[in-house]
């Protein structure tokens, strides 16, 4: 489980901060903030996009292309689910569903209890122990359904 | 003190090797047994992680696949000196599955304390970086390109034609980028390297900067792999504590989920914090690329090549492989196949080779019925040609490509007319939407495939389909678009039949 700071300007202001000597800080910055806070939000934009000079449709721009940053927080377990390829020859697919129907989610959810959000994810590099997937950032591998949702739940 | 060697590879760790790892530790000591547990990457036999290996008298012995309920067991049966028990393997060297291999970017991987730079320089590392200071930059390029190196990222251009045009460019600042944004399914080897043998590539990347003159170097790497970003972080930590890289400095910087950010143009814009859209070439990298200046992208695996170029000499290297397709080439096997891993070898074996010899065919027992090679924008070849050599020109020529060298392996339940609309639709999710083509024509393309799948108007949208995918092929800016086709109309011509299922 990962637990995320609450929303506080003097802190996102040192993260920000913390990065501000690197070449091409944006993804740094956006990252540290997601980092601690779970999410992006608009006042951290406006903070980046201040400390770099930049206008804050730029960092937006920036932040919504990016799969990985979040409008909000994501439930208190995040499990990514590989739906690539290597995956898909192995049963990945049916492994997700049997935990979307148990969940009673959608790819991108979180659970109504706010305890799971299950995201898809195109490969984890684990392709060679396939079905995949990436639980608060542990590595899990050769899934089924039920393996799949016992860690979704543990 | 015995000294234990266990994978800390995230496929590894996948399986359960940290559970096995914590539970040798509190059995060696449970028994008094003095044990010296020592986190490697992995040797590639996937399918036998968590593997152990143990030094004795007669060797590394390994065992596996050992999981924490096994280790009993295996101390019940005198593991710690070689002993019998179903899960050993004998000396993994003489596996025949090692034996067969050629290790060259992969020699030391598995090996090594991975997070050791006195292991790794009691292996030999750092000789490849003292040789290129002894002959100089002009002398590093001499080798490179003597060895006929080409970028292991996909493209394959040759890795000292690059080194050159970089070096002969002149500006304030040089960079050296390191593409680790390794997204195709199927591959792990950058990942294997990152976490295995992380200094090879910090060696690699300082030889590049020295033969162009560059004193910053980026490593680009994925969100998706966190276990091989800390691995990688506390490498750049130790070298930089070890005063190695002498002048050169390199960073580690973490993508954030999108695919396209692979390709060169995008992954330098995304390195200077913006939206991972593709640039239009000219101008070359090599001329105008990170903040504007003349920058050398190559892979974790072309850069992890060069210290061994260095200390062997350009032309051992090309002494290996086929063609123009110098060297070798750490295959990756992934999906529906019995023995998944990492194969290092020359170029030129055959794919059918490759498949059903090294990969012992499918895991689930079925016929194969496709093989992707190449990731996501491979394409599909069916047994029928499966004597393909394994080989840059071959491939292109059956329009294929080896990409990175992921080879995914499908049983005869897979439908490919699903993977042809499933190509489309990557590419509509990892469109950076810059050039039409690919922004629009992947959406199109999944939807018309899906009429086919529907049955509706088959034969139009299938000709709809293929004119789709020649827009796409010419009209796109690079290779997302570029080469889904490949996918796509390697479904349709091979598998014609799965396009015209009756509808339900």
């Amino acid at each position: 489980m990962t637990a995320f700071e609450p929303w506080r300007l003097e802190r996102a202001e040192e993260i920000v901060a913390g990065c501000a000597g690197l070449e091409g800080a944006a993804l740094p910055m956006l990252h540290a903030v997601q980092a601690a806070f779970g999410h992006v939000p608009r006042p951290a934009i406006a903070l980046i996009a201040k400390t770099l000079n930049l206008s804050r449709a730029e960092v937006y721009g920036a932040m919504s292309f990016y799969h990985d940053f979040r409008h909000a927080p994501p439930g208190r377990r995040v499990v990514k689910v590989c739906r690539a390829e290597s995956c898909q020859a192995t049963g990945g697919e049916a492994a997700a569903r049997f935990l979307l129907a148990d969940l009673g989610i959608a790819w991108g959810e979180t659970t109504a209890d706010g305890a799971v959000t299950v995201e898809a994810v195109y490969c984890l590099g684990l392709c060679a122990v396939s079905p995949a997937a990436l639980i608060d950032g542990e590595p899990l591998g050769r899934l089924d359904g039920m393996t799949l949702t016992q860690a979704a739940r543990a | 003190m015995t000294r234990v060697f266990i994978p800390k590879d995230s496929a590894a760790l996948a399986v359960g090797a940290e559970a096995t790892a914590r539970a040798i530790a509190a059995e060696a000591a449970r028994l008094g047994e003095a044990v010296e547990i020592v986190r490697t990457g992995s040797r590639g036999l996937f399918w036998l992680e968590p593997a152990v290996e143990v030094e004795t008298a007669r060797g590394r012995i390994g065992y596996g696949p050992a999981t924490a309920k096994d280790v009993p067991g295996l101390f019940a049966a005198g593991f710690l000196t070689g002993g019998d028990h179903p899960l050993r393997l004998g000396d993994l060297e003489t596996h025949l599955w090692l034996v067969g291999q050629t290790r060259i970017t992969f020699a030391s991987c598995g090996l090594v304390d991975s997070a050791s730079l006195t292991d790794y320089r009691a292996h030999g590392g750092l000789k490849g970086l003292e040789r290129a200071r002894a002959i100089g930059a002009a002398g590093v390029i001499e080798a490179i390109t003597a060895s006929g190196l080409r970028g292991r990222g996909g493209a394959g251009f040759p890795a000292g034609i690059k080194w050159k045009t970089v070096a002969d460019t002149l500006a304030m600042r040089k960079f050296v980028v390191c593409n680790a944004d390794e997204g195709d399914s199927g591959t792990f080897a950058d990942r294997m390297i990152m976490e295995g043998d992380p200094f090879a590539l910090i060696e690699g990347m300082a030889i590049a900067a020295l033969a162009v003159g560059a004193a910053k170097g980026f490593v680009y790497s994925r969100s998706e792999y966190p276990h091989a970003n800390a691995a990688f972080a506390a490498a750049i930590a130790a070298a930089r504590a070890d005063g190695f890289l002498e002048g050169f400095d390199l960073e580690l910087r973490v993508g954030a989920g999108a695919y396209v950010c692979g390709e060169e143009t995008a992954l330098l814009e995304s390195l200077e914090g913006r939206r991972g859209q593709v640039r239009a070439k000219p101008p070359l990298p090599a001329h105008k690329g990170l903040f504007a200046m003349p920058t050398v992208v190559n892979n974790v695996l072309t850069l992890a090549t060069a210290p061994w170029i260095l200390v062997n000499g350009g032309e051992a290297y090309a002494a290996l492989g086929t063609g123009r397709s110098r060297g070798t080439q750490p295959i990756q096997l992934a999906g529906n196949v019995k023995f998944p891993g990492l194969y290092e070898a020359p170029f030129g074996l055959t794919l059918g080779q490759i498949v059903h010899d090294i990969g012992g065919g499918t895991a689930s027992g079925r016929p194969v019925k496709a093989v992707q090679c190449g990731g996501p924008l491979g394409a599909y070849f069916p047994p029928a040609l499966f004597d393909i050599l394994y080989d840059y020109e071959a491939f292109a020529a059956r329009d294929g490509l080896i990409g990175h060298g992921g080879i995914v392996v499908f049983d005869d339940t897979v439908d490919m007319a699903v993977q042809a609309r499933f190509a489309f639709e990557f590419c509509a999710i990892e469109s950076c939407g810059k050039c039409t083509p690919c922004r629009i024509g992947s959406v199109r393309g999944a939807e018309t495939v899906q009429r086919v799948i529907d049955g509706v108007d088959v034969e139009a949208n299938l000709a709809l389909a293929a004119d789709l995918c020649n827009t796409l092929k010419f009209g796109s800016l690079c290779a997302l678009g570029g080469f889904t086709p490949y996918p796509v109309m390697s479904a349709i011509t091979h598998w014609p039949e799965d396009f015209q299922q009756p509808k339900v």
